[in-house]
């Protein structure tokens, strides 16, 4: 038998040469004529071994990370002398599976990620694929939503609604063309997990999609990826291919009356488009400007039809609550914030990557028993959560609990489940005033407080770094934000406050501010 | 507000760039909604949407000239200049910035100013690398933990100035 190679095909291990080990891995074991079976699977989620390179022993898979082209001709050596099991190298890591920072997860989502080659159907059933699917076949659409509302499920893009009621409100509407359309527009910094998830086990999204299309009665479904993600469009492609020819899409699914096709559709670049009013402008080929609602997507959504939207993450992991039963699911997790979530170790941080865990799990224990503290080994100073419009918390926060309502209260927000750290040396003066440049850059334009007051909060803080007027414009910033907030359609001017409010609060030293206390409190 | 439509006459002429919209835009079943789909495809043939291609397509598509260039205008992926030899995006999202970005983008535009016309370069708000931040993408390549000597390593090496002093460290497991 031959002997099983893996090594991601994930484009952050390609960004780091993976690629050029996978060639040197087929140069150098024809040179050793050694029989092996080169596998490339997704990432494993820790960034900081890729290109990690697993060997499959009787045992289990035997890791060597960060590998380089150059090494891998002694590493075959070795493996070839040896056995696997015993190989000692400064790069091996043991069995995969035994690495704490994996080990120490709950990989429900992202089960498969990383194991299974991303584009092999039976490599995916063997894995329990499409279980989920069968079973919401055999349940009907009434009782599938019922068991996702069981779940606990909530919007994992980041406003966090409970995916049971909007799926019950779009299988509500009147029969007629609907569509189930997928938020793959993960524009946040610091989120990567629906990359991942794309590129790693696309079946897993669209087998999401497809028992979303017949809960609902969806025929057509969409998936508006952003152009930044080449290597997931390519991969998503190539799994719609494959299902359509087993027919698992298309007329009659597995042998039912039930109909769906899924596309994909590319992004251009434009960061509110993650808005899902936004990215449904852009699937009818229009800007991706913001609609006031009511009426609802899922009432009036794409092409003025009822419209199920649903992050990646969301649609995801449908199939495995639908296989294992929602009441597993819906026990994981705290009171309000049921399951798990992948959370996304970003920036700043020695151990980045993704770590699936139950909600509940502190900040601590992510940043620094996880991630390991920063990467540049200096002091932590701050991180921000749930991408460009989350909130900064400080050292003090550390100890908070990772979920919806915690966060609220503590004026703060999940999000998409991003955490990027930064260490002693940033200027968070810098920071605010990049995050009311980041709102001006993407505002859509659609409503004033975002577009102009966007323009306004960069240049205020600006005059507040001069030293000039600092009541007057601290006040004015002040009264921008609550403008900003209350006055916008959708999240990107509403929370633009968020980044900006926190940073002058935290780090008032920073913006010239010392031995004063801010007027505004989000955080009592 | 489809008030006025751009009545398309069929094309007779020996234009390529008008078969091109044609052939692209039929591929897409002439579908309106499709049209950031056409507009990525026109941008991958000529590496920019040429101008006398919006009028084509918004024909094809019987939308306004005005629709169509507000769509290709609102979009930042979408150029209307072609790039230089050599086009980077650079992510300037806060994980990034958190590793350093602002310094290679510092370097980028020095760089720019001095091989005159052999690079260009646009900031991006994540690449979905910030595990591996800094990032940078060139064409559909993506680089992660860059860090100055690489970059301006590769850089010359694709203009053409061959290697200089300083390790090539991205892009290879460190």
């Amino acid at each position: 038998m031959s002997t099983k190679i893996y090594l991601p095909c994930d484009s952050g291990a390609v960004s780091v040469g993976a690629d050029q080990v996978a060639d040197a891995i087929i140069l150098e074991a024809e040179k050793r004529n050694m029989d092996m079976e080169l596998i490339r699977n997704g990432s494993r989620g820790m960034f900081w071994l890729e290109p990690l390179m697993e060997v499959e022993t009787g045992r289990g898979r035997m890791g060597f990370g960060p590998v380089c082209a150059s090494e891998v001709g002694e590493i075959l050596d070795l493996l070839v002398k040896t056995d696997p099991e015993t190989v000692k190298h400064e790069k091996a890591l043991g069995l995969v599976e035994e690495i704490e920072y994996l080990k120490r997860q709950q990989r429900v989502t992202f089960s498969r990620v990383g194991i299974i080659d991303p584009l092999d159907i039976r490599d995916y059933m063997e894995h329990g694929g499409f279980k989920g699917l069968k079973k919401s076949m055999a349940l009907g659409p009434e009782k599938t939503c019922e068991e996702v509302l069981a779940s606990g499920l909530r919007g994992r893009g980041g406003a966090g609604f409970p995916a049971g009621i909007k799926w019950k409100t779009v299988a509500g509407q009147p029969t007629g063309q609907k569509y189930v359309c997928c938020n793959a527009d993960e524009g946040d910094s610091g989120t990567f997990a629906d990359r991942m998830l794309m590129e790693g086990d696309p079946f897993c999204l669209l087998e999401g999609m497809i028992i979303a299309a017949i809960a609902t009665g969806a025929s057509r479904g969409f998936i508006y990826v952003r152009s930044e993600y080449p290597a997931a469009i390519r991969t998503l492609k190539k799994a719609i291919r494959i299902l359509e020819k087993n027919n698992w899409l298309g007329k009659n699914i597995a042998g039912s009356n039930h109909e769906f096709d899924i596309e994909v559709r590319r992004g251009a670049g434009s960061y509110v488009c993650g808005e899902e009013s936004a990215m449904l402008e852009s699937l009818e080929g229009k800007r991706g400007q913001v609609r006031s609602r009511p009426p609802i997507p899922a009432i009036s959504g794409l092409f003025g039809k009822p419209t199920l939207v649903n992050n990646v993450l969301t649609l995801a992991s449908v199939p495995v609550i639908m296989a294992k039963g929602a009441k597993a699911y819906e026990t994981l997790g705290s009171d309000k914030s049921h399951g798990t979530q992948a959370f996304q170790l970003a920036g700043n941080i020695k151990r980045g990557g993704l770590v699936e865990l139950a909600f509940g799990v502190s900040l601590r224990e992510l940043v620094e028993n996880f991630g390991g503290g920063t990467r540049t080994g200096k002091k932590f100073r701050c991180a921000q959560l749930g991408g460009p419009l989350g909130a900064y918390v400080d050292a003090k926060m550390l100890d908070v609990a990772m979920e919806y309502e915690t966060l609220a209260q503590r004026g703060a927000m999940l999000g998409h489940g991003g955490i990027t750290v930064f260490d002693e040396d940033v200027d968070m003066a810098e920071m605010a005033r990049f995050a009311f440049e980041f709102c001006a850059i993407e505002s859509c334009g659609k409503c004033t407080p975002c577009r102009i007051g966007s323009v306004r909060g960069k240049e205020s803080i600006e005059r507040l770094l001069t030293g000039k007027d600092k009541e007057k414009t601290l006040e004015l910033i002040e009264d921008l934000c609550t403008t900003l907030e209350e006055g916008s359609l959708c999240a990107m001017g509403g929370l633009t406050p968020l980044p900006v409010r926190s940073a002058i609060r935290l780090f008032p030293e920073d913006f010239g501010l010392q031995n004063r206390t801010i007027p505004h409190e989000t955080n009592p | 507000m489809n008030g006025f439509r751009v009545q398309y006459e069929p094309m007779e002429k020996k234009d390529s760039n008008a078969d091109l919209a044609k052939i692209i835009c039929r591929k897409y079943l002439n579908d309106a909604a499709a049209l950031i789909e056409i507009l990525h495809d026109v941008q991958e043939h000529f590496g920019f949407l040429p101008r006398d291609m919006l009028p084509e397509i918004a024909g094809h598509l019987n939308i306004t000239r005005a629709e169509a260039g507000g769509v290709a205008g609102f979009y930042e992926d979408f150029r209307t200049r072609p790039p230089a030899r050599m086009h980077l995006k650079i992510c300037r999202g806060e994980a990034c910035q958190s590793m350093g970005a602002n310094g290679l983008i510092k370097l980028v535009e020095r760089l720019k100013r001095e091989l005159e016309g052999e690079i260009s370069f646009e900031e991006v708000f994540c690449l979905g690398n910030c595990a591996l931040a800094p990032a940078i993408m060139e064409g559909e390549r993506l680089t992660g933990r860059v860090d100055e000597s690489f970059l301006e390593t590769r850089i010359r090496r694709s203009t053409g100035q061959g290697p200089v002093n300083g390790q090539d460290t991205g892009g290879e497991g460190k």
